[in-house]
């Protein structure tokens, strides 16, 4: 089944070329270009995954994500980006987002990220997982208070998988590489999407709360 | 600074006035016979500045002989010399209320000295006169010269008369200029009598609220407007800033963009060097410098992309200073890089730097045509053996992975220092 996609960017060029190349591959079922317009456009599509633009007059993809997982927490959100901000990439995934990718990515791997996304998955690009794991680096510094300390560290095996991935490697290479299923690498991405959404590290409480993500 | 001071102070002016007395007695604006407005206008300063001098100095004693004195030798813009009552700017009229407030403030001395607290007539009399003047002053400035004023003022942001209006000011002016009078007297009270000091004290401070009751708006106003004038500077220096950064870099880039337009790879390079570029000044950051590891990786992926018309992905975790060991890796990835970008076939090639422990480990990884590592290819072999090579001798060590169809991967690593 082709997942329905919804596309949120203000850029009108953007927004069509990402139409164009997704056509065929995706179901896009609408696009807005403003936080409100998105808002209401995604609750009344229901669409399966929605592309989302970090960047926006009004709040950006966070505000959007926030707003319509409250209404629909059921929709799952890819974030979509030029933007390099460690901070603002950490801030649109703490607020919902299931993965990052940037504008520059190839339309199958686009398409490929979406359905992964769809499927419940946690897309991250090489980018991304430099971030997670320059966030995760080291000892968490503060006292965590948080119910589940295992939050704020990533496993030796996560690791792993996260540098992989930040060398370039896909979740099928990275997959032969370790001699484990593919199923596996996405177990092991959608744990650290979990850590990185809800560990209150250091690094990670810091980032948020500049952003007010928390 | 008054016109007669500037004659006292400079004798030799007073000897060109004797002679030439180029300065013309103004008609338009004149006052009494435009002695003031024509020395203002031909020293630049504002004639009210100077009207006030005169005043003071009619008051403290030799005003009005010199006055008569200029008057007499400064020619008219007609030319014509001498004093003639026909010049004589004033109008009954226009008397009448300076004279009432000269009136209200000698009848008020007066009062004053009747109900004990004693004044001389040294005192009320050059004061009733300044009163007078001032009150002309002020009646007989017409609408040039209140814009003038006004101008003057408006280099001080925010002028008193404007913040002088409404119901409230007028109550707190009221009750400001009580304090002030009554300060004043309370401090011209104490100078005849033997309790001194406390009482001078309570009249100052008494005085000082009145001002500041008076004044408050205004101050409040011109600190709020000095404030805002410097954040509205900022601003424009930031635009400025941006302005002259977008010029010299997305410009530049776009024009070379649509001159290349019919040759892909070079467009692609640009605009992904442009990017890199605007990234780094927008998020700053590491590697915004090139005295750092990730600094000199990012700036070396950047020039293999201009060189070779590749894209360079480049992720760094951690960062490390860029010593003769990291530097030496860094030449190995560029070589790395280069070489994946000359014979892989591939489009891309991910350039991935992390710095852990004390070490930096580097993987340059490309998914283009690979080669059999231990086969014949004296080209490829020969990059790889120096890159080897280059690795050993700053203690680290290179190891290559390729097969065939499999694109490449080139994994370097060096201690930090």
């Amino acid at each position: 089944m082709t997942p329905r996609v919804f596309l949120v960017d203000d850029h009108g060029l953007f927004l069509s070329g990402v139409r164009s190349e997704l056509d065929g591959k995706v179901d896009v079922v609408g696009s807005a270009t403003d936080v409100h317009g998105a808002v209401q456009g995604i609750l009344a599509a229901r669409p399966d995954v929605v592309l989302v633009d970090v960047h926006m007059p009004g709040g950006g993809g966070r505000a959007v994500i926030a707003e319509v997982l409250r209404a629909a927490p059921s929709i799952r959100f890819l974030a979509l980006s030029v933007s390099d901000a460690a901070e603002d990439v950490i801030a649109v995934i703490r607020a919902g987002a299931r993965g990052y990718v940037t504008k520059t990515i190839g339309a199958d791997e686009l398409a490929d990220a979406v359905r992964r996304v769809h499927e419940g998955d946690a897309v991250f690009s090489p980018r991304l997982a430099g971030f997670v794991l320059d966030a995760f680096a080291g000892e968490p510094t503060t006292v965590t208070t948080a119910a589940d300390p295992d939050l704020d560290k990533l496993t030796a095996r996560e690791g792993e998988v996260l540098r992989l991935i930040a060398r370039g490697y896909t979740y099928k290479e990275i997959a032969r590489r370790l001699d484990i299923s593919v199923k596996t690498v996405e177990t092991h991405v959608s744990a650290v999407l979990r850590k990185l959404q809800l560990s209150t590290r250091h690094e990670l409480t810091r980032w948020a709360s500049d952003r007010g993500v928390i | 600074m008054s016109c007669a001071e500037a004659l006292w102070d400079h004798p030799e002016a007073m000897s060109t006035r004797h002679r030439g007395l180029r300065q013309v007695r103004r008609g338009e604006d004149r006052f009494i016979a435009g002695v003031c407005s024509g020395l203002a206008s031909a020293w630049g300063v504002e004639p009210v500045l100077l009207r006030m001098a005169m005043i003071v100095l009619a008051v403290a004693g030799p005003g009005v002989p010199i006055y008569f004195v200029l008057w007499f030798l400064m020619p008219d813009e007609h030319g014509r010399r001498g004093i003639r009552v026909d010049q004589l700017h004033l109008e009954p009229g226009e008397l009448r209320r300076p004279l009432a407030v000269a009136c209200i403030v000698a009848g008020t001395l007066l009062l004053l000295e009747a109900l004990g607290l004693s004044f001389s007539d040294r005192i009320v009399w050059p004061v009733a006169i300044a009163g007078f003047g001032m009150a002309l002053l002020w009646q007989r400035s017409d609408s040039a010269d209140r814009a003038r004023w006004s101008r003057a003022a408006g280099r001080i942001p925010g002028r008193p008369l404007d913040t002088i209006t409404g119901t409230q000011s007028i109550v707190r002016l009221g009750i400001g200029a009580l304090l002030v009078v009554s300060g004043i007297g309370a401090f011209v009270a104490t100078t005849n009598s033997f309790s001194v000091a406390r009482q001078a004290v309570v009249a100052t401070v008494v005085t000082t609220a009145g001002l500041a009751l008076i004044l408050a708006p205004w101050l409040s106003r011109l600190t709020a407007e000095l404030a805002a004038e410097r954040r509205e500077r900022i601003r424009s220096e930031e635009r400025a800033d941006m302005a002259a950064h977008l010029h010299d870099s997305v410009l530049q880039t776009l024009a070379l963009v649509q001159r290349n337009a019919d040759r892909p790879r070079e467009v692609a390079a640009l605009a992904r060097r442009q990017e890199r570029e605007l990234r780094t000044w927008l998020y700053g950051g590491a590697t915004s410098t090139t005295t750092t590891l990730a600094g000199a990786i990012a700036a070396m992926a950047s020039e293999v992309e201009e060189l070779h018309g590749i894209d360079v992905d480049v992720v760094t975790v951690g960062d490390a200073d860029l010593t003769t060991k990291t530097d030496a890796l860094v030449q190995a990835a560029r070589e790395a890089t280069v070489n994946a970008a000359k014979h892989s076939g591939a489009t891309q090639v991910a350039v991935y730097v992390e710095v852990e422990d004390g070490r930096v480990t580097a993987y340059v990884r490309d998914r283009g045509r690979g080669f059999d590592v231990d086969g014949v290819a004296p080209d490829r072999r020969g990059i790889t053996s120096s890159i080897r090579d280059r690795m050993a001798r700053h203690g680290g060590n290179a190891t290559v992975q390729s097969s065939p169809g499999e694109g490449t991967e080139v994994t370097l690593e060096v201690a930090t220092r």
